[in-house]
């Protein structure tokens, strides 16, 4: 395989690694743990490497994974201990064990390759360099297997307990009611964030895992309310961020973990703008029509409610209608003949009258 | 000789996603009453405050205070929230918040000195808080929470006061509290405008009422306001509208 | 511990303490508004701003990169309010998107300018990571100057900031323009995390805004107590943090200084006096 390709297959997997704790992340609304997680994990590695005295990754992967979980639980206990809010718990944490790890490394491990720009930034065009060789036989990129088991990981967990992630998400009060534990669900969607990220952070360092996790699911989101539909777009968005990006790179000569996390930040801004439902391009066009519809309704409820009084002859002119509803004279000739054309009003002699449509119309809009 | 109105509510309209929650209203509120608006849920009656209050624009009608429009008046007028909207963790002391009701007066950069902590300490006697000057905020109860509030309001010193909903989840001191302020304030040609959830307590408490459904069902004088058909056209539904013909 | 006060040393503690002070008063601000990560979220957005000065200007003179910095981090909070005021996404979304993204960006445009003849990087990446050691006096003064004015508009409408952060509704009740007070609070957080991010560097500012606030609440029940025993927590830990990093040559300032403020954030979690725990068992016996 080239090059190339390996590390396009990486940045896949990566990405479709992350979206799937992403888009409970930014369900339960605890999106910035990947940004607190990816830090405090630095602890963790050089914690581990002091121990062990080796780089093996499976091992730093393990102490990694144990600063990931100990960060939620500290920050927890800040937050169950009612001094902290939840986001100055978060933000308190991290930059602790983020500290203490760039302590251990620049004292005691100046010469070794750890170095803090790796940490934030990575650099996945050397993966293909880092080889997993078993038995004499290379296998691979390192980076591809250890994603490849997370990913794996990730899509089991999140299959297997997929009821229990969409109820605890979605009604919590009838999880709990059921007997489920939020807690439980919390810790195993941060564990899932630590292995992530700590399997991801070699190759891709931890700003593109925070992107990775959180933009894609975010852009589904603005796209659609479905769970299933929502974890289908966010991969999609994903791998596509990640080919685009890594392509952009590739003709810029420029950071490719930057170019990704950029590209999926342009996927977003596309779907906030043309999005069918929500996106500002709709909202726009529709705004004409709307305020034109809404002006309508309340010209019909106002006809409706001086119908046979008294003050109908006065009130129901269109005159009075520009002086009780502070209307421009334009905008109520508009509405005038909007209402006209739609068949909710009829003109006689200078008054405005309802048809039955008008009628049922305005008795809608009451709620009647 | 009949009192100023200082409250006009003119053919008041306003709709929340294009669906009207306020309609026609009408109002004429003279100096010196205690007045209450009541209505069922979704009545309208927050939203009746908001825009009286400037915090939502009319879709149609026009309010004047005092003849004028709110944002000239806004000193003579004292508002009471509900009490939900606050983060009770914020560090700052009874006395503290009762002071905010100054900040009006001060103006832009002027720093609140004695004369200041000596309205809203006799704001808080009037509300039987005085003790509580220097606790913070989050260690009172909810009926004391409620009298900070309107020690607040009072400490402005307005011509009109606007609660929603002050007695809602409060104790039996802190109601009776509440009332003997409204009271007293009425002696002092104040004007006091409530939303009101308990129809029980109506007659004891407020002169006139507002009796409202989107639409104003009935206004004026309480025993006037509420009969019993008012009360099943407001609270009854679609049927009762449509026994009126509407 | 043998400290050897230089002039550079001197420099640094000033700087670290000017910076402790002001990051401290307005944190105070952000975690009462439960606006914390602002903080991370900045100074990670400021990276792409201080890539386009360079690139503009050709130049890396600290004042140019700052207002880079402080253009790209106000845009982005910016977005951050419109995100969330326009869709469904929520804060904590809208502030990771806005943090990773331009940092993103802030990388392609770094990974440029590294290929670029006249230019080492190294200026523009202590801005990563922070660097006490290498600020300068014209950096102190610029730091010192941009504080003393965020600190003296905070002064100066204290009595609307207070009220807007403890109920807006009021708040527009007496005639304050709370959405203008808003922007000029977020503003002054701009500048207070832009300035800070030469001494600490990015992934640790949002301690500096946070910590200090929150160590500082454990204390006292009064607001304006609070901002000033923030900036005194905030600049005492700058000062000893580069005091410590001083005698031990290998210790770098950033994260010691974060190190040093993480303890006295555990001493006023238990022993703060107005809302520690320790003081809390005290008052229940």
């Amino acid at each position: 395989m080239s090059d190339q390709l390996e590390i396009a297959i990486i940045a896949c997997m990566v990405s479709s690694a992350c979206v799937l704790p992403g888009v409970f992340l930014v369900l339960r609304r605890v999106a910035l743990m990947s940004d607190a997680i990816s830090h405090a994990i630095l602890l963790g590695i050089v914690a581990m490497f002091f121990w062990t005295k080796n780089l093996q990754s499976l091992w730093l992967m393990a102490g990694a994974t144990g600063a990931g979980i100990l960060t939620v639980m500290l920050t927890e206990a800040l937050i169950n201990s009612r001094k902290l809010k939840k986001d100055a718990a978060i933000g308190l944490v991290f930059p602790l064990f983020f500290s203490l790890g760039v302590l251990g490394i620049t004292m005691f491990a100046g010469n070794i390759h750890i170095d803090t720009d790796a940490v934030l930034l990575g650099e996945i065009a050397f993966a293909p360099f880092n080889r997993l060789v078993i038995n004499g036989i290379d296998v691979g990129p390192m980076a591809m297997w250890m994603i490849g088991v997370t990913l794996v990981i990730n899509a089991s967990l999140v299959t297997l307990f997929y009821k229990e992630l969409k109820l605890m998400t979605f009604d919590s009060a009838l999880g709990k009611a059921l007997g489920f534990s939020q807690a439980l669900i919390h810790y195993g969607l941060m564990t899932m964030v630590s292995i992530t990220s700590v399997a991801a952070f070699d190759a891709v360092g931890s700003i593109l895992v925070v992107a990775l996790m959180i933009t894609p699911a975010a852009t589904a989101y603005l796209l659609t309310q479905r769970l299933p539909v929502m974890i289908g777009i966010g991969l999609a968005v994903g791998i596509l961020a990640s080919l685009l990006g890594y392509t952009a790179a590739y003709f810029l000569d420029a950071s490719i973990a930057g170019c990704i996390a950029a590209t999926t930040g342009i996927m977003f801004i596309l779907a906030l703008i043309f999005s069918p439902h929500h996106g500002l391009l709709m909202k726009f066009l529709l705004k004409q029509h709307q305020k034109q519809e809404f002006a309508a309704k309340m010209l019909v409820v106002q006809l409706l409610s001086h119908e046979n009084t008294s003050l109908e002859d006065q009130e129901n002119t269109v005159d009075h209608l520009e002086k009780h509803m502070n209307w421009h004279p334009e905008f109520a000739k508009k509405i005038t003949q909007f209402a006209l054309n739609e068949r909710l009003i009829s003109h006689s002699n200078g008054l405005l009258k309802l048809t039955e449509l008008g009628r049922e119309t305005a008795k809608a809009a009451l709620r009647m | 000789m009949t009192a100023p109105i200082v409250l006009s509510v003119k053919d008041i309209s306003l709709a929340y996603k294009e669906n009207p929650v306020l309609w026609d209203i009408d109002m004429d509120v003279p100096e010196g009453i205690l007045l209450a608006i009541v209505g069922p849920n979704g009545a309208g009656k927050t939203s009746l405050i908001k825009a009286i209050l400037g915090l939502e624009t009319p879709a149609a009608g026009r309010v004047e205070l005092f003849g004028q429009p709110y944002q000239k008046v806004r000193k003579r007028v004292g508002y009471v929230p509900q009490r939900g909207s606050v983060d009770w963790d914020f560090p700052t002391t009874v006395l503290d918040v009762v002071m905010m009701g100054r900040y009006g007066h001060l103006g832009w950069f002027k720093r609140p000195g004695n004369t200041e902590k000596q309205i809203a300490i006799s704001a808080l006697e009037k509300l039987g808080m005085a003790d509580f000057v220097d606790r913070q905020i989050g260690e009172l109860s909810g009926g004391q929470q409620q009298r900070v509030f309107l020690a607040r309001a009072l400490a402005q010193d307005a011509d009109l006061y606007i609660m929603d909903e002050p007695f809602v989840g409060v104790d039996a001191a802190t109601e009776k509290a509440i009332v003997v302020l409204l009271k007293e304030l009425r002696k002092n040609k104040k004007t006091v405008i409530v939303v009101h959830h308990d129809l029980q307590t109506l007659e004891e408490y407020f002169d006139w009422v507002m009796l409202m459904n989107v639409r104003k069902i009935a206004y004026g004088p309480v025993k006037e306001v509420l009969t019993t058909e008012n009360l099943k056209i407001a609270y009854g539904g679609r049927s009762a509208l449509k026994a009126k013909g509407i | 511990m043998n400290i050897v006060i230089d002039y550079t040393i001197w420099i640094m503690m000033i700087g670290t303490a000017v910076l402790g002070c002001v990051s401290g008063a307005l944190g105070s601000f952000a975690v009462l508004r439960k606006q914390s990560l602002l903080g991370d979220a900045i100074s990670h957005a400021a990276l792409p701003g201080i890539g386009i000065a360079f690139l503009i200007t050709q130049s890396k003179s600290a004042n140019i990169l700052l207002l880079g910095a402080f253009t790209a981090g106000l845009i982005g909070s910016i977005l951050v309010m419109l995100i969330v005021k326009n869709t469904v996404i929520k804060e904590d979304s809208a502030l990771g998107i806005i943090l990773s993204v331009f940092f993103g960006i802030g990388l392609v445009i770094l990974t440029m300018i590294q290929k670029m003849p006249n230019a080492s990087q190294s200026g523009l990446t202590t801005f990563l990571f922070g660097s006490a050691a290498t600020i300068l006096k014209d950096d102190i003064q610029t730091m010192a100057i941009i504080g003393a004015i965020a600190i003296i508009i905070l002064m100066m409408f204290w009595k609307q900031f207070k009220l807007i952060s403890f109920d807006p509704h009021f708040a527009a009740t007496q005639s304050i323009p709370v959405k203008k007070m808003e922007i000029l609070l977020t503003i002054l957080m701009v500048a207070a995390i832009v300035i800070g991010l030469q001494t600490v560097g990015v992934v640790l500012m949002s301690a500096m805004v946070i910590a200090p606030a929150a160590s500082a609440r454990q204390w006292t029940n009064r607001l304006g107590k609070m901002v000033i025993i923030s900036a005194l927590f905030g600049a005492v830990s700058g000062i000893v943090g580069v005091a410590i990093s001083a005698s031990y040559p290998k210790v770098p300032t950033g994260p010691i200084i974060v190190i040093v403020m993480s303890v006295i954030v555990v001493i006023s979690l238990m022993l703060g006096s107005a809302q520690g725990l320790l003081w809390e068992k005290v008052r229940k016996k």
